[in-house]
């Protein structure tokens, strides 16, 4: 296949969604108890489909390395879900949210789907209050928004700073109707370690049990990746540290392509590192911006002297500092989209302006909220984000600003997938983080709740009988054949391999020093030297894995360094094609930042250049073996609804 | 700092468990718990011994993974937190700390401090939950609820379901864990519907679990993480009540 | 109703409104044995009242029904919770998030039962079957059994106890009942708490009074 099929239904774009449901082929209710569909990852993708699908009547497999679907790292989003109600009559409409998450994400995304997910969104909100999810509301009892990064009006939704666990705790109760209800049937602390293709479609999966060390086989005629995405190959990530692109890289292998690895968002509030035993970072909402002001000091020599603890930031007057989002993006403030702010955040830092004792931190400051709201609005509106932030820094930041520094956060990159949700593996899907679709090059703040929940109860519930219907009279995928031979018999001999190493270091020293390597040079700031360097580099640090990886411990009880080796055995590869990508990409757009590609003049100069001539495209990678370089199809995007412009946040 | 650590380490549930002493030293105050454990661990690794397994994921005190009785509490010494937000700073240098897994009958060990909280999957999955398929839902805020409601209902929501209100119990019971959600209902419209079915299911599975009865010494209010509110075992008691006792 | 009884939830419920029985005797008890203060008349009329009224017959059999309900409940939940955790704790500080009185309510609960059973010897089995052991009035049989140092020891300990049984037992039968509400927390504990010693020092007061002073 060298030229991709997205697949997209004809007419006007705000019809296209319309217009597929219309056409497309159904299974009707009585079939749909003989088709089997396996989902991995019980997060609000996953989750929100296996509830959906098992309403349907499916028989619904559900996979989570996880003890509990609960536990799924979308429970850790704080700040909100977009949608474009206009509940707040401030002009808001779908046109509106499919223009700013289109142009948040740099113009590389793919129109027809982001329109699909802004029409969808309303939904979706209406879909959580139905399960009663717990919304910050007005004294009138209507729902309440608030504003985010890359927007203009309010069209946030929010419970507290917990919206991702209330939506996730959401979808979990709807799994759980179906769970009782024997339509859906799930494996706790199992993870996936490959898919079956059978007649080059997807039909099953090999799955280890954590507990026992099983290698299992499972069958059936769709299988979907909802497995999240691939933040921890920096190491030291705001994802959980389990987050894994396992099941992804294991897709990938099996011939679904990869799209826009390289699109690593690299969020700017999060805590800074304090140390070297550091295993994970925090982030901090964003949703902080709203009333934080961010600023560096104008003067070397006070940075100087609060690294030394001579000063305090509390100390140096309002002409001392230097809130660089405010000078540089007037219009939109502290409020540029996430790339921006991270970005600035690294320009002060690099220039010598970090605050901490390690340089590497900006203050983010509420004086002027306090000032302004008052100490009581500013508790309910930020209150848990503020005691965490002292409890994990000892710090308050009612009387001192927050320190703040950027870290690997979200990718927008991920399995390539068509316009309903399938990979180029026929009957394999990726939905939520997982695939690359509605985000382009950059997401903006809560739009990850949005595209996980409309992907897992809209879009995949609705496509997948396109595919299914083909199957009513297949009846159960048999796991006793020799593709489910082979594909156990990979499994085991990798993890025979793992065991077989026995070498001196353990497999945390190998993802930190692949962490550090993707942090310094494939990370925020990136150019054709550093890149090449760390493709280098990693193949270094691979080779080592494999010859010096000490994984202790058996392979037939819980055993967490196995978990940990397999899976960083797939960041060595998958850090590779990070780089290779963003090698290719000689553009700067949305979180992909090339050095060699800025505006040299006028009123955007120093800003990220991107380069719609040759770039307008999605760079799908088709695995070609070990060793083998990956090869590279482009989707072109084209834009009809939408008129291709530099980002403008100034 | 240095600390001695007693931890139990178990091979698999049915093997025989006991308290290991280990030391680790050079430690950073501002080290978190969980990355002393993971300090700890790489000695192992060195030494080419079985790590020690322990549930942890997001690390940022929502997912509810880590437990841990931690010098005789739950989530350790300090308040309102899990056992992944706690630091250091909160121990003495040279401190001896005991770690253990969270116990009761209901939450099987795994392994070492591993252990099997499904029980608790299984009691929402009796009755937690509105009844409605996808797809079906009225406009958003066509359903008014008073803002104090909402908040009500927010906290009772933010249960994680760690489980260390049982662990802590000395009677090993999960009322608070299944009084956060049915209040979370009660609070609400939506939840009214099935308010009755519901509270019955639920607290038929929690005893069929196993689980211990309420003696309100409220020692799993002082241990959550999350401060879930004793008050809303009082609810659970009176949606029960009615549920069972008044007549339809 | 059957499913309420087998419950958990239902058990407590039970618990709490023989509790709530209990303490409602109590009162009236502590109200009966005041009257000691009052003379040899005051309580002898009280006695005689007690004795005779119909009302007060039936009640008997009921708060004995009530006891009988309170103890067999108790054990059971206790035996039943103690099951609950199979391996304990090598280091436990429970005294960091409850009360000592609501971790051991079987402890001194089983302690106030003894002392039941030895009350009810002396006092209730003297009075009602054996022509008040000898004595001619009631209040000379009270009165003459508070004497005896050793008893009144064993009395005021008793109600001690009964005390720090009552401390948690009142406020946490408004739990169980569903009564309890953030608002009025505070209020129930603190009036649990005045009530427990009101029951502890008023018969205790009696007892040292006719044994020490009198």
């Amino acid at each position: 296949m060298t030229t991709l099929n997205s697949k997209i239904p004809e007419g006007p774009i705000a019809q296209k969604w319309e217009n597929y449901k219309a056409h497309t082929n159904l299974v009707n209710p009585s079939n749909r108890r003989k088709l089997d569909i396996i989902i991995i990852g019980s997060g609000l993708a996953g989750g929100a489909a296996a509830a959906t699908l098992g309403e349907a009547g499916y028989n619904v497999k559900l996979f989570y390395f996880q003890d509990s679907p609960r536990r799924a790292h979308s429970i850790a989003a704080q700040g909100g879900i977009n949608a474009s109600k206009n509940y707040q009559n401030d002009n808001d409409s779908d046109y509106r949210l499919f223009y700013d998450t289109v142009k948040g994400g740099d113009y590389r995304g793919r129109e027809e789907n982001v329109y699909r997910l802004a029409q969808l969104s309303g939904n979706i909100i209406d879909q959580c209050v139905a399960q009663g999810v717990p919304f910050a509301r007005e004294y009138g009892g209507t729902l309440t928004n608030r504003s985010f990064g890359g927007a203009q009006v309010s069209r946030t939704f929010y419970a507290s700073g917990a919206t991702g666990q209330q939506l996730l705790l959401g979808a979990y109760s709807s799994m759980n109707r179906q769970i009782k209800a024997g339509t859906v049937k799930s494996y706790s602390r199992h993870e996936m370690l490959d898919v079956v293709i059978v007649d080059g479609k997807a039909r099953g999966i090999i799955a280890r049990d954590l507990v026992t060390g099983k290698i299992e086989r499972f069958g059936a005629h769709a299988v979907v990746v909802g497995s999240g995405g691939y933040g921890n190959v920096f190491y030291l990530s705001t994802n959980a540290m389990n987050c894994n692109a396992t099941a992804a890289w294991k897709i990938y292998k099996k011939g679904a392509y990869f799209a826009n690895p390289c699109f690593a968002q690299i969020h700017p509030t999060c805590i800074p590192v304090s140390g070297e035993n550091q295993s994970k970072l925090t982030l901090m909402s964003e949703s902080l911006r709203n009333d934080g002001r961010i600023w560096v000091p104008k003067n070397i020599e006070d940075v100087k002297a609060i690294r030394e603890g001579k000063l305090k930031p509390t100390e140096i007057t309002e002409e001392n500092r230097d809130y660089y989002l405010e000078r540089r993006y007037p219009a939109f403030g502290n409020l540029v989209p996430r790339d921006v702010a991270s970005r600035a955040a690294k320009e002060r830092c690099d220039a010598g302006y970090g605050v901490n004792k390690a340089g590497y931190a900006v203050y983010l400051d509420f004086e002027d909220a306090i000032n302004r709201l008052g100490k009581d609005i500013v508790k309910e509106r930020y209150g848990n984000l503020f005691d965490m932030y002292e409890n994990i820094t000892g710090d308050n930041p009612y009387v001192t600003p927050m320190m703040i520094y950027p870290a690997s956060h979200y990718t927008m990159g991920g399995t390539w997938v068509d316009y309903e949700t399938m990979t180029t593996v026929p009957g394999l899907y990726a939905i939520g983080e997982a695939n690359f679709s509605d985000h382009g090059a950059n997401r903006l703040g809560a739009s990850s709740l949005m595209q996980c929940l409309c992907d897992g109860y809209f879009v995949l519930p609705a496509t997948i009988s396109n595919y299914l219907n083909d199957d009513i009279h297949t009846g159960p995928i048999a796991t006793d054949t020799a593709d489910f031979d082979k594909a156990e018999a990979d499994v085991t001999g990798l993890i025979d391999k793992l065991f077989a190493v026995k070498g001196s270091k353990s497999v945390d020293y190998f993802h930190k020093k692949l962490g550090k390597v993707m942090w310094d040079k494939v990370g925020l700031s990136r150019n054709e030297k550093n890149l090449k360097e760390a493709i280098e580099e990693i193949k270094v640090i691979r080779e080592d894995f494999w010859k010096d990886v000490r994984v202790t411990g058996k392979a037939n009880q819980f055993n967490n360094e196995l978990e940990k080796a397999i899976r960083v055995a797939d960041f060595l590869e998958l850090g590779e094609l990070m780089a290779i990508d963003a090698l290719n990409r000689k553009e700067s757009c949305g979180a992909h930042y090339r050095e060699e590609s800025v505006e040299l003049d006028g009123p955007q100069k120093g800003e990220a250049k991107r380069n719609d001539k040759d770039f307008t495209y999605v760079a799908a990678w088709e695995y070609m073996g070990d060793g083998k370089a990956p090869k590279l199809h482009k989707e072109e995007l084209t834009f009809k609804a939408i008129e291709l412009k530099q980002r403008n946040y100034k | 700092m240095d600390f001695t650590l007693k931890i139990w380490r178990q091979e698999d549930a049915n093997a025989q468990g006991s308290m290991k002493e280990y030391k680790v030293t050079d430690i950073d105050s501002d080290t978190s718990f969980l990355e002393t454990l993971d300090v700890l661990n790489q000695q192992l690794v060195e030494k080419n011994e079985d790590v020690i397994s322990f549930d942890n994921d997001c690390r940022e005190g929502v997912c509810g993974t880590c437990s841990l009785y931690i010098n005789g509490e739950a989530h350790g010494p300090k308040k309102l937190v899990t056992t992944c937000q706690l630091y250091m700073r909160s121990f003495k240098d040279g401190q001896t700390i005991y770690i253990e897994p969270f116990r009761a009958k209901s939450f099987p060990i795994v392994k070492d401090l591993v252990v099997d909280r499904s029980a608790f999957d299984r009691i929402q999955q009796s009755g937690g939950y509105t009844s409605f398929d996808t797809g079906g839902a009225v406009d958003a805020n066509a359903i008014l609820i008073p803002k104090e409601d909402a908040a009500d209902a927010f906290d009772a929501a933010e249960c994680i379901g760690c489980g260390a209100c049982v662990a802590t119990c000395k009677n090993s019971s999960a009322m608070l864990y299944v009084s956060a959600k049915v209040s979370q209902f009660a609070y609400l419209p939506q939840g009214r519907v099935e308010a009755t079915e519901r509270v019955m299911n639920m607290v038929n599975q929690m005893d069929a679990e196993g689980f211990g009865n309420c003696t309100n010494t409220g020692a799993c209010e002082v241990e959550c993480p999350k401060g879930i509110s004793l008050e809303n075992i009082a609810r659970l008691n009176r949606e029960f009540l009615k549920a069972t006792l008044v007549p339809k | 109703m059957s499913r309420f009884l087998s419950s958990s939830i239902g058990r407590k419920v039970v618990m709490a409104l023989t509790g709530f029985f209990l303490i409602t005797f109590l009162i009236v008890h502590l109200g009966i044995n005041l009257s000691l203060f009052w003379g040899p008349e005051a309580f002898n009329e009280a006695s005689e009242f007690m004795a005779t009224n119909g009302v007060i017959q039936v009640m008997q059999y009921v708060l004995a029904a009530g006891f009988i309900m309170h103890i067999i409940l108790g054990v059971k939940l206790e035996l039943q919770n103690r099951s609950s955790r199979g391996v304990k704790y090598a280091v436990n500080k429970p005294s960091e998030n409850s009360s000592f009185s609501s971790r051991n309510m079987i402890v001194t609960g089983i302690i106030v039962l003894l002392f039941l059973i030895l009350h009810l010897k002396d006092f209730f089995v003297e009075l009602k079957f054996f022509d008040k052991g000898g004595f001619s009035t009631d209040y000379d049989l009270v009165t003459a059994l508070f004497k005896n140092p050793v008893y009144t020891a064993i009395y005021v300990i008793a109600f001690i106890l009964l005390g720090i049984h009552l401390s948690h037992g009142f406020q946490s039968a408004f739990q169980s009942t569903g009564a309890n509400y953030n608002k009025y927390k505070r209020c129930l504990k603190n009036t649990g708490i005045a009530f427990s010693i009101l029951i502890a020092v008023g018969f205790s007061a009696i007892a040292l009074y006719f044994s020490f002073i009198n």
